[in-house]
């Protein structure tokens, strides 16, 4: 595959009518509506099940060693979104989450640091104190996270407050039960006020980036997942996004390598980049290498980067960190080794 | 580093002892060949020499068969059933503890890639021998009635391709069913069928019940000819198959024949493209493309041909050809020269005829047999690279424009081993399966292998069946009619 990096089209740059006319244009109708919907995203090639799970576990093969693998880790820990979203969450639980993300190895100040902290809305200024300028982003959950069972006023009230606050990053989630219903437009129609309600900001803050979960394990099928994702990329979303994490299963290998192909064709068909984030249960460095493999070989090396691929995931940093260390010192250290936030 | 580099990651050599040289395995242990005469096998990766390897003469191939003969007469033939299966079991249970050495060893003699060995090969040979391991005591119920008999002494030869694959596929069902075997390996890939012949004796199977003796085609056809032989197995050529139906015609002899294929890969404008893309990738450049069942024309319905062709090229940007010791890689070495130079020839015919060759550009290594993956478009039927069997990773591209098109574009070759239909109508796949005359016809997937489902032929592509109920058949006699 042939770089296109350095002519990389930010989907986020783009302004709402240009969104909607690209997604015309594609669809091929004058005006979206379920019909028109319906008709391209059923039209996509389906998804084999047996053959896509085969792709994914041959991927999982990959053997990833010496250089290679130091490498990943540095790549794996850049790309997570250090996430916490709890009930109990609370502003000292953010604050040492921020912490750990702003010193992931206090006993190597050259460790890469994640991308980004994950919170709730109510707790971005939070954040956003505690990391100051240190580089590291705050994305905010919102629209009703996880169900999204709310109207569409609350779902943008949910989105405003976290734009408000200063959230880089807003993760919405889709309306599953629309979707399932084949209430394609009302899907579309979200994203599409989400996007808007990211790109209302004053003065000098930059518009949010636009995260869009699918909750896969909820859309059940590989023919869902592609059709769910065209459609969020569609509506203009910067990233497509596997799962909450609140419920199972969360990401998985062979459904994120489903998305992938997905940000892949639209590249080919808009010459766009889709970003793709897998959420929940990657827990271990040898999982993350293995959704790299999938990053690399699938997307292919554009999207290796913080900017296009994310890990949702808590627990894993800390995995990572122990493999970095093996690497660096030969022997394991141990779970007393690393912090915990 | 701003690319994802993967590092080298070879699989250890040192796994696996070989010697300098081997005799033949007959009546239970190693033994010179009376006839002096010895070959050379190398890896086909590096060209390097392996080891020497015995060449059975005549008079080894008769002391072969009469140790077969004596172990048929005296031990496993009277031998319960459910004796015959614990020494099956055993050889499976033996299989699976040694695998990693019989990968290394298949990769080094073979050229094909670790991942290859490790996942399907050797994993594949072990389960055959539990499957039929567990019919060796249910004879009665394999559908030849009560009380079927074996043969007697059946003379196996097998090919390079896939070497303790093809062994277990002989092997397997004809002790299950209570015969004797001699079983030649191929000239080039003799190591890992004395490395089971080493196993054999770990697994204190009696003298003679299994004699492997290696040699070129002279040795294979002197086993075959041997007058004492009752059952004939062969895996290969077409042209070598032929000979030998000539040979066992109007004698005692029963023969199986697993020959050649130019398997037909359809793929129709509603597949689920991208695993019809793999389906394709491991349709033809698995083993490099030296499979009998591989799927070496693909008929692509014209409105996706030029959607499917790109998305293959991609596809195969991102195949890793090299080392076959290394995890990484997919596509190894070719096995020998001999067939280097067959895909070499026919490549070029391709291109005299019209054809137009692509191949993504891979630095192969200098030394060893390389030949990268490679797609012909515009191919039509009356080209050689559309009719003969190249047995190398050259996919050879056709169109189609209806479904009675496929199928006559499918069945219009004298082979009929193998096909693959790709499309989301389960009522097509049923109605291409009906149609299409081969052994094998893989729906929304190909090159899938399981001991329980039969394998084999239609036309040029032999006759009998291996695997499964139907491929314990060919090993046994009808009951009470002898």
């Amino acid at each position: 595959m042939t770089s296109t990096a350095n002519v990389r089209t930010d989907p986020g740059s783009r302004s709402g009518a240009a969104v909607a006319e690209q997604a015309r244009s594609l669809v091929g109708a004058a005006e979206l509506n379920n019909t028109a919907l319906r008709r391209y995203l059923h039209g996509l090639p389906g998804v084999d099940q047996v053959g896509a799970d085969a792709r994914a576990a041959m991927l999982g093969t990959r053997s990833i060693k010496t250089t290679a693998k130091a490498w990943a880790i540095d790549t794996a820990i850049s790309m997570i979104d250090l996430t916490t979203l709890e009930g109990a969450d609370t502003p000292g639980k953010v604050r040492s989450l921020v912490a750990k993300a702003k010193t992931p190895d206090p006993s190597d100040p050259a460790c890469p640091k994640p991308a980004a902290v994950c919170v709730y809305p109510d707790l971005v200024p939070e954040a956003l104190t505690a990391i100051g300028d240190a580089g590291i982003n705050v994305a905010s959950v919102a629209t009703a996270f996880p169900a999204g069972r709310a109207s569409r006023q609350v779902r943008l009230a949910d989105t405003r407050d976290a734009v408000a606050a200063g959230a880089h990053e807003v993760d919405m989630v889709i309306d599953r039960g629309a979707f399932l219903a084949g209430d394609y437009l009302k899907v579309y129609e979200d994203i599409v006020a989400v996007r808007e309600a990211c790109q209302s900001v004053t003065g000098d803050q930059r518009p949010a980036h636009l995260k869009v979960i699918l909750e896969t394990g909820e859309l059940a099928t590989y023919d869902n997942v592609r059709r769910a994702s065209w459609l969020a990329m569609l509506a203009g979303a910067d990233f497509i996004k596997t799962s909450t994490g609140k419920v199972s299963p969360a990401a998985t290998l062979p459904v994120t390598v489903v998305m992938l192909e997905a940000v892949r064709d639209f590249l080919a068909a808009t010459g766009a980049h889709v970003g793709v984030k897998p959420a929940g249960g990657i827990r271990t460095s040898k999982d993350a290498i293995k959704y790299l493999v999938a990053v690399n070989e699938v997307a292919g090396q554009d999207w290796l980067t913080p900017d296009l691929f994310r890990f949702g995931a808590s627990s894993l940093l800390n995995d990572v960190l122990l493999q970095r260390q093996k690497l660096a010192t030969g022997a394991y250290s141990g779970p007393d080794y690393v912090t915990i936030d | 580093m701003t690319a994802f580099d993967y590092a080298p990651a070879p699989e250890s050599p040192s796994v696996v002892d070989i010697a300098s040289s081997y005799g033949l395995f007959i009546n239970g242990e190693f033994t010179d060949a009376a006839s002096g005469e010895s070959l050379k096998t190398i890896n086909p990766a590096t060209e390097e020499n392996l080891a020497e390897v015995a060449v059975a003469g005549e008079a080894d191939v008769e002391r072969a068969v009469r140790a077969a003969r004596t172990a048929y007469e005296r031990t496993w033939g009277p031998m319960p059933g459910s004796e015959r299966a614990k020494y099956l079991f055993r050889i499976a249970r033996l299989l699976a503890e040694r695998s990693r050495e019989f990968a290394v060893l298949e990769v080094l003699d073979n050229g094909k890639p670790i991942r290859e060995a490790r996942d399907v090969d050797i994993p594949q040979a072990a389960a055959h021998f539990f499957y039929y391991a567990g019919w060796a005591d249910k004879l009665d119920y394999a559908g030849r009635g009560a009380a079927p008999r074996p043969h007697g002494v059946a003379a196996q030869v097998i090919p390079w391709n896939f070497p303790l694959l093809m062994l277990s596929w002989k092997i397997a069902p004809a002790l299950a069913a209570g015969n004797t075997v001699v079983l030649k390996p191929a000239e080039t890939t003799p190591l890992t069928a004395l490395l089971f012949a080493d196993l054999l004796q770990q697994a204190e199977l009696p003298p003679g019940v299994v004699n492997i003796i290696t040699g070129a085609g002279r040795t294979g056809a002197d086993l075959i000819a041997h007058p004492d032989v009752d059952k004939v197995a062969f895996t290969g050529s077409t042209k070598v198959g032929k000979l030998i139906a000539r040979q066992v015609a109007g004698t005692h002899k029963h023969a199986t024949l697993e020959l050649g294929g130019k398997a037909a890969n359809i793929i129709f404008d509603d597949a689920p493209v991208d695993q019809a893309i793999e389906g394709i990738v491991n349709g033809i450049y698995f083993n490099a493309g030296q499979v009998c069942c591989a799927g070496s024309r693909l008929l692509v319905q014209e409105s996706i041909a030029d959607e499917v062709i790109d998305r293959l090229k991609a596809r195969l940007s991102t195949l890793r050809v090299g080392d076959p010791m290394d995890k990484n890689t997919d596509v190894g070495a070719v096995n020998s020269a001999a067939q280097l130079k067959r895909i070499t020839d026919l490549a070029e015919a391709g291109d005299a005829e019209g054809a137009v060759r692509w191949s993504a550009p891979w630095d192969l290594p200098t030394k060893g047999y390389w030949f990268p993956p490679t797609i012909f478009t515009q191919v039509a039927s009356a080209h050689r690279i559309a009719r003969e069997e190249i047995f190398g990773p050259v996919l050879s591209v056709l169109t189609f424009r209806t479904p009675d098109e496929a199928v006559a574009k499918a069945n219009n070759t004298p082979y009929g081993l193998s096909a693959g239909v790709w499309t989301e109508k389960g009522s097509r796949i049923l109605a291409m399966a009906d149609k299409i005359r081969a052994g094998v016809v893989w729906a929304n997937t190909f090159n899938k292998f399981d001991p329980t489902s039969p394998f084999g032929g239609y036309k040029e592509s032999g006759y009998g069946r291996e695997g499964g109920r139907h491929g314990l058949l060919p090993y046994l006699i009808e009951g009470g009619t002898q």
